[in-house]
């Protein structure tokens, strides 16, 4: 029971931060059909901002629960500006190309940026453990829990939830919906498309950064670390299905649970578990579990 | 169709005794030793070029590469075999025959879920190899010491430039056979596929099974580079023959030495080797900046790749068969 309750707590810790990335690269996905590699750039750049920040407003005097401003603070910072900037000089030009040559493209792009900020940041590690020593710990079912990680599966549910409500209840979630299923059709009614793309495409990059600012006070930072995010959260919304919101928490949810159960109780398969998952969903449904349906063109 | 490519043969076969020639008589070792590595991974590189041309690119090829590699690697560990003529082919097998089987399932996805489905499978290999201490783990094992006919030498400098005469002619062999085959009927659909498949598919050829068909010869090919890798390097393990980054360096070469012409993945994956050896030294924390960099230019600027540059050079058009 209680490896259970540790089991599905691990899982759900892990979840709801791929989540929070996946949601990002699914949305750019559903809307641009472009497939983000350099997203795995958002994240390390996120969580590496996060890092520093924290240690900036430790050195200033903040208290240890105040060093959490720093994890919105560095996602709207690099979503807002390393994301507009891209948008505007790389990713604009490759709207219409070919899919793959376009994965090829944001490959090359998160090649670039890894390196560029270990010309930034250097290469030794960061730690910023202070926000999850502000946390109070909880007991549930008698096992101690870290206060920070379940702080982290309400912020992913509150996220979950307000995209959600955007895109299904607002007049601009109309507006994407139109583009997403026809982009030229929209060009047509009037619909600024570009601004749309703009706009998706830096609300993506800020919860990519987003879930790598909650992930650092966790870990160490550390060089390289932005790679094995991005070939999970692949793993999450192929999965899921791309471009389907509750399908990147459906598969952001079986990939924690997984990874949580190989870790704790058979190591041996943690690491391609997931894929293995992945092969045999997209073996069965290739369009992944929740895709949305495809527009029926003639 | 065969008799207006003798000219690309003609001139394969004029490039590669120029450097086996070169090779044996002027260049140096250090130098020797890039091409061997080099034209090894152009193996595999003519492998992925006969996909690409049909629109495909696979993220998964080092799956086929680790095979092959470890074939040659686990046969000497195991068996003490280190005779090429058994090891190569060995591992051009396996290779072929895991993509025959896989390329069951692969053959029924396109564009990204191609490229992703075949990052699945490789990354499950990967998997498996760094947790199974008998296949040596992280650490991986060397190689056995490559005999030919049961000849074998101690002197590095001989072994060096007998693999070195050897990746020439495999590579030459290759070359010309690829190329052969690009000209042949079945050959000519990959084009046909890319362009559009359903008139492939009134004029009464199964573009699924065309498709399996380069999928089981890239994967061949792809296990004969990792095979001759494992033997130049002469040690394998995990990380450098299976991870992902391997499918993203052979993805990148394709790219870089562009569809134009079977003898480009080798000019290609040379421009890389040096490419690497120099950016280490030059800008030690800079390589994948160089590579990402490149990769974006070429792709905005270059989309034929080196080989759209020498053929302009040359006055001529790119050889499209």
């Amino acid at each position: 029971m209680n490896l259970l309750l540790t089991i599905l707590v691990e899982g759900l810790g892990y979840a709801s931060y791929l989540f929070i990335v996946s949601l990002g690269l699914t949305v750019i996905f559903g809307v641009l059909k472009i497939l983000n590699v350099a997203h795995g750039a958002f994240y390390a750049w996120g969580a590496y901002l996060c890092a520093f920040l924290i240690g900036e407003f430790s050195t200033m005097g903040v208290s240890d629960l105040g060093t959490m401003v720093a994890i919105p603070i560095a996602a709207l910072i690099v979503g807002l500006i390393l994301g507009s900037a891209i948008e505007r000089t790389i990713i604009k030009n490759l709207y219409g190309r070919d899919e793959v040559l376009i994965v090829l493209a944001t490959f090359g792009l998160f090649l670039v940026l890894e390196d560029v900020i270990l010309l930034v940041f250097g290469v030794d590690p960061y730690f910023a453990y202070q926000p999850t020593y502000a946390m109070p710990g909880v007991q549930i079912g008698g096992i101690h829990q870290d206060g920070y990680k379940l702080s982290m599966i309400v912020v992913s549910l509150v996220i979950g939830l307000i995209s959600w409500a955007v895109l299904n209840r607002t007049h601009w979630g109309k507006l994407v919906t139109a583009i997403i299923y026809d982009s030229e059709l929209a060009v047509a009614m009037g619909i600024n498309v570009p601004r749309v793309f703009y706009t998706v495409f830096v609300a993506g990059a800020v919860l990519g950064a987003l879930g790598g600012a909650y992930i650092a006070p966790t870990i160490s930072v550390a060089p390289g670390f932005g790679v094995e995010v991005i070939v999970l959260s692949f793993a999450v919304v192929v999965i899921g299905g791309l471009g389907s919101i509750p399908g990147a928490a459906i598969g952001a949810l079986l990939v924690g649970m997984l990874r949580a159960y190989a870790v704790l109780q058979w190591p041996e398969i943690e690491l391609f578990v997931v894929y293995a998952v992945m092969a045999a969903v997209l073996i069965f449904r290739p369009e992944g579990l929740f895709a949305p349906a495809k527009a029926r063109k003639i | 169709m065969a008799l207006t490519s003798d000219r690309t043969t003609l001139g394969l076969t004029v490039g590669f005794v120029a450097v086996a020639l070169l090779g044996v008589f002027v260049l140096p070792d250090w130098l020797l030793n890039q091409i061997l590595v080099a034209f090894s991974r152009a193996l595999a590189v003519v492998g992925l070029l006969v996909l690409w041309r049909t629109g495909l690119v696979s993220f998964g090829h080092a799956l086929y590469f680790g095979l092959g590699a470890y074939t040659v690697a686990l046969l000497g560990r195991n068996y003490g075999i280190g005779e090429v003529l058994v090891t190569l082919p060995a591992a051009t097998l396996a290779s072929a025959l895991v993509g025959f089987l896989l390329g069951f399932i692969v053959r029924r996805y396109r564009e990204i879920f191609f490229a992703m489905l075949n990052l699945a499978f490789s990354m499950v290999l990967f998997g498996i190899l760094v947790k199974t201490e008998a296949l040596g783990s992280t650490d991986g094992f060397n190689v056995e010491q490559p005999t030919l006919l049961g000849i074998g030498t101690d002197d590095a400098a001989v072994k060096l430039t007998a693999l070195f005469l050897g990746v020439c002619a495999i590579g030459w062999l290759t070359a010309v056979l690829v190329h052969r085959y690009l000209g042949s009927i079945l050959g000519s659909l990959t084009t046909a596929v890319r362009d559009n498949e359903i008139r492939v598919e009134y004029l009464g050829y199964s573009a699924a099974e065309a498709i399996h068909g380069k999928y089981v010869m890239s994967a061949a090919l792809t296990g004969l580079g990792g095979g001759f890798m494992a033997i130049s390097l002469g040690q394998v393990d995990p990380e450098s023959m299976v991870n992902w980054t391997v499918s993203g360096e052979l993805v990148f070469v394709t790219i870089l030495s562009g569809p134009g012409s079977v003898a480009a993945p080798f000019i290609g994956s040379l421009i890389f080797e040096l490419l690497r050896t120099y950016a280490f030294e030059l800008v030690p924390y800079a390589w994948q900046l160089i590579v990402g960099g490149t990769l974006l230019l070429i792709i905005f600027f270059l989309p034929g790749g080196v080989w759209s540059v020498l053929s302009r050079l040359a006055g001529r058009r790119g050889v499209e068969p």
